[in-house]
């Protein structure tokens, strides 16, 4: 059984790391995923957690994830918008999973669009 | 929705955008009777709002005029012959409380309730969550507002925390299977 007291190790941890993105949220990227009961019916939800463990796992403390409500394509659900700065948005479509580490991979740590996935490809 | 964990996750959204700022779920199961309790301290309704909102064509969102969320609900738990209440006062929150009876060859499965209570954490920090299971007496829980305590000001959507609360409650969730 995991304890309360192990959260006082997290925040040893995790403080240093946030004084760090405080300083530099100019640049931040963000993740938007869609979770009304659309979202959530098609999926979302496992595909928020990838987002969020892929994220964790590689450090990119420059990318924060969001949740909003129906983006208005229920049948296209689910769906994850990606902000980048000074660039337009990016609509990723029929998400499951095993698309969020390409989309980390390709996308957010090397700036290049996995086009296949986004909506224009669907449409 | 394929399980009550999904079902919970998308009422436990309307408590969110009602602006609550402490959310209880409870889930306690007993003698084949699963009960589950969804309580908010949001904006809550005026009677006439409250008494339609399990009606597909009633909803508060602008993209769509349906909104499926608390009929999916109410459908899950009648089918098993069970029920759905709903109560709800203008300035004191909205409590909906679901029974279904778990032997019922329609009671939809429970699911993977610790990635539920993390996704809601994950997209509202800064509101807290009083989530406690129950089956036949034994307990799994988690409470935000003790977690804060050990925290202090690191805010719970940080990916450790994520993580901690994840594995935390499904390590807790084992012992009640």
């Amino acid at each position: 059984m995991k304890s309360l007291e192990e959260l006082k190790a997290i925040r040893e941890k995790t403080l240093a790391g946030i004084q760090l993105r405080k300083e530099d949220g100019a640049d931040n990227v963000r993740v938007v995923v869609g979770m009304a009961t659309c979202g959530i019916a098609a999926g979302a939800r496992p595909v928020l957690g990838a987002f969020v463990d892929e994220i964790g796992k590689r450090g990119l403390s420059h990318v924060s994830v969001t949740q909003t409500g129906c983006i208005g394509v229920c049948r296209l659900e689910p769906v994850v918008e990606v902000y980048v700065p000074g660039e337009e948005k990016v609509t990723y479509v029929k998400m499951t999973p095993e698309m969020v580490q390409r989309i980390v991979a390709e996308h957010l740590v090397n700036q290049q669009i996995v086009s296949e996935y986004t909506i224009g490809a669907a449409e | 929705m394929k399980d009550l964990s999904l079902n919970i996750l998308d009422i436990a959204q309307n408590s969110l955008k009602a602006g609550a700022a402490l959310i209880r779920i409870a889930l306690r199961e007993r003698d084949g009777v699963l009960r589950i309790v969804i309580e908010d301290d949001g904006r809550g309704m005026e009677p006439e709002l409250a008494a339609r909102v399990t009606d597909p064509f009633v909803t508060t969102r602008d993209t769509r005029k349906v909104g499926l969320g608390l009929p999916f609900y109410r459908q899950a738990a009648e089918q098993t012959g069970g029920s759905l209440e709903l109560v709800s006062a203008p300035g004191r929150g909205t409590t909906v409380t679901a029974v279904f009876h778990t032997a019922h060859i329609d009671a939809p499965p429970a699911g993977d309730m610790p990635a539920t209570i993390q996704t809601l954490i994950q997209g509202s920090p800064d509101v807290d969550f009083d989530y406690s299971r129950e089956r036949d007496g034994k307990v799994s829980s988690l409470d935000t507002r003790l977690m804060r305590e050990q925290l202090g000001d690191i805010p719970l959507n940080e990916p450790d925390v994520l993580q901690w609360i994840y594995e935390s409650l499904t390590e807790s969730e084992k012992e009640l299977e």
